[in-house]
């Protein structure tokens, strides 16, 4: 397969960027997004050019590292799935792929395609975890949790905070990926303790680092690898409303 | 907790939906008022309702008051939602597209904020054509045996204007496209929602929307075409 390229590339955080044209042939339409771009950077490394900056890690969908939008869309076209999990058999032979970093004054770009999520990273340090004593594990069913409630925290906690959410989200919002975070700790009894402290410091965090607002539109969850619902959001406003009490 | 409230996205959010339903309230109940418009007995039900309102006195003060405040809360809210959004984004993107699939952006959605600008253009408007009486005819017409304002003429006469009948019925679409994300999102918002009633919610807004866009629009079109002539209109009521 054969496809035309628009990639946004950027030299450096700060430093203006542009859309610049490639092209890329023999394409086997099993490879991966991330493939395609693996051979582009080792067609432009044998011609001597700066190879496309783009992350990635484990390759199969786990890990939340890769993230690009592809032709408007984070993660690409396909529903719940991550971009090195897009195969190009998805895309028609001889089309133009525009391939842009995630956007948002919280994930400034460091170089092309790469982007810096660390926000996140500040989020979840302010409450994305229980505080315990270390010692020996607890038993496993000392605390007893109903089977509906335990799948529904698991399904907030399949958040692999790539940050596609804020990416997808016409106004680069991360009620999404912090409503998850509250979410998987809100629904389980281990979570209680903290609940209060935990709304009130992760929503004010996420305030802080300059993510928008909420609009409902639910691109989110159209977005989200994980399928994470806006459930969550629902909740992660209760939760809000709560702690204030 | 009220300075939170606003200082917090969430916060802000659950105040938009708060004043959004209230409004949403508001709508019900002057659609259900207007709709004695429709009565073939020469407005003298509306005229009653009318009256009836009118007479409520510094009540009526009290919720005109409060009206302004849910619409002042819930336009200066909205204006705030906007600025996050272009702070939040600084560099657009090229290439926009919705995926799809489990996604709620719509056209609705999406033009919340110019559907919003209309409405609020529209409301002054509406209130200086009705409720002030401007260039409107001034009458008064007996009810139940007592002298009130002739709104009923004034409204005939208004909607016999092509140009504001459409114009009012143009609107009415536009308020149904800000209920058609509104509704459901005001719940959603409150954090109400889950995965089991967000269907339920999603298309009782739709149906919403649609029922009070068309409650609306149907008077100035029923009005234009088959409504009484303005000009005879009195002397058939007071008539033998």
């Amino acid at each position: 397969m054969k496809f035309n390229l628009k990639i946004w590339r950027q030299e450096g955080p700060e430093l203006p960027g542009a859309f610049r044209d490639y092209t890329v042939d023999n394409i086997i339409p099993e490879m991966s997004f991330l493939e395609m771009l693996d051979a582009l950077n080792e067609e432009l490394i044998r011609k001597g050019e700066e190879p496309v900056a783009f992350d990635s890690d484990c390759r199969e969908g786990i890990c939340g590292t890769c993230g690009l939008v592809i032709d408007g869309m984070a993660h690409g076209p396909k529903l719940a799935c991550t971009t090195c999990e897009v195969r190009m058999r998805v895309f028609e032979d001889g089309c133009t792929i525009t391939v842009e970093p995630f956007r948002a004054k919280a994930f400034p770009v460091i170089k092309d395609l790469v982007v810096d999520r660390s926000a996140f990273d500040r989020i979840i340090g302010k409450g994305g975890y229980v505080s315990e004593n270390t010692g020996s594990a607890p038993d496993g069913n000392a605390i007893p949790v109903p089977k509906d409630i335990a799948e529904k925290a698991m399904d907030s906690a399949a958040c692999i905070g790539c940050g596609a959410c804020v990416a997808a989200c016409p106004n680069a919002s991360a009620s999404l990926f912090v409503s998850a975070k509250i979410s998987q700790f809100a629904l389980l009894p281990q979570g209680h303790a903290e609940r209060k402290s935990r709304a009130q410091k992760m929503v004010g965090q996420m305030d802080a680092e300059g993510f928008g607002n909420c609009s409902n539109h639910a691109e989110c969850e159209a977005a989200c690898p994980k399928g994470i619902s806006i459930e969550n959001i629902a909740r992660m406003r209760a939760e809000y409303m709560r702690s204030l009490r | 907790m009220s300075t939170k409230l606003l200082q917090s996205t969430i916060g802000r959010k659950v105040l938009a939906a708060i004043s959004g339903l209230a409004l949403v309230g508001f709508v019900v109940v002057h659609l259900a008022g207007n709709l004695t418009l429709l009565l073939p007995d020469g407005g003298a039900a509306f005229n009653a309702y009318a009256h009836k309102l009118a007479s409520l006195g510094p009540l009526l003060w009290v919720a005109r008051a409060g009206l302004l405040v849910f619409f002042v809360t819930h336009v200066l809210l909205a204006i705030g939602v906007r600025l996050d959004e272009k702070r939040a984004r600084p560099d657009k993107y090229a290439v926009t597209a919705s995926k799809g699939g489990p996604s709620k952006q719509t056209w609705s959605s999406r033009s919340m904020l110019v559907t919003g600008v209309v409405i609020l253009l529209f409301v002054p408007l509406h209130v200086w054509m009705f409720t002030l009486n401007q260039g409107t005819p001034h009458a008064t017409v007996e009810v139940h045996g007592e002298q009130v304002k002739d709104v009923y003429l004034a409204v005939v006469t208004a909607f016999k204007n092509p140009v504001k009948a459409w114009a009012y019925v143009a609107v009415m679409v536009i308020l149904g496209f800000h209920l058609r994300h509104g509704f459901w999102s005001a719940f959603q918002s409150l954090g109400m929602l889950s995965p089991k009633c967000t269907p339920a919610i999603y298309t009782a807004g739709v149906v919403f929307a649609a029922l009070m866009a068309v409650g609306f629009l149907i008077l100035p079109l029923y009005m234009l075409y088959f409504g009484p002539d303005p000009e005879t209109l009195r002397a058939v009521v007071s008539g033998p």
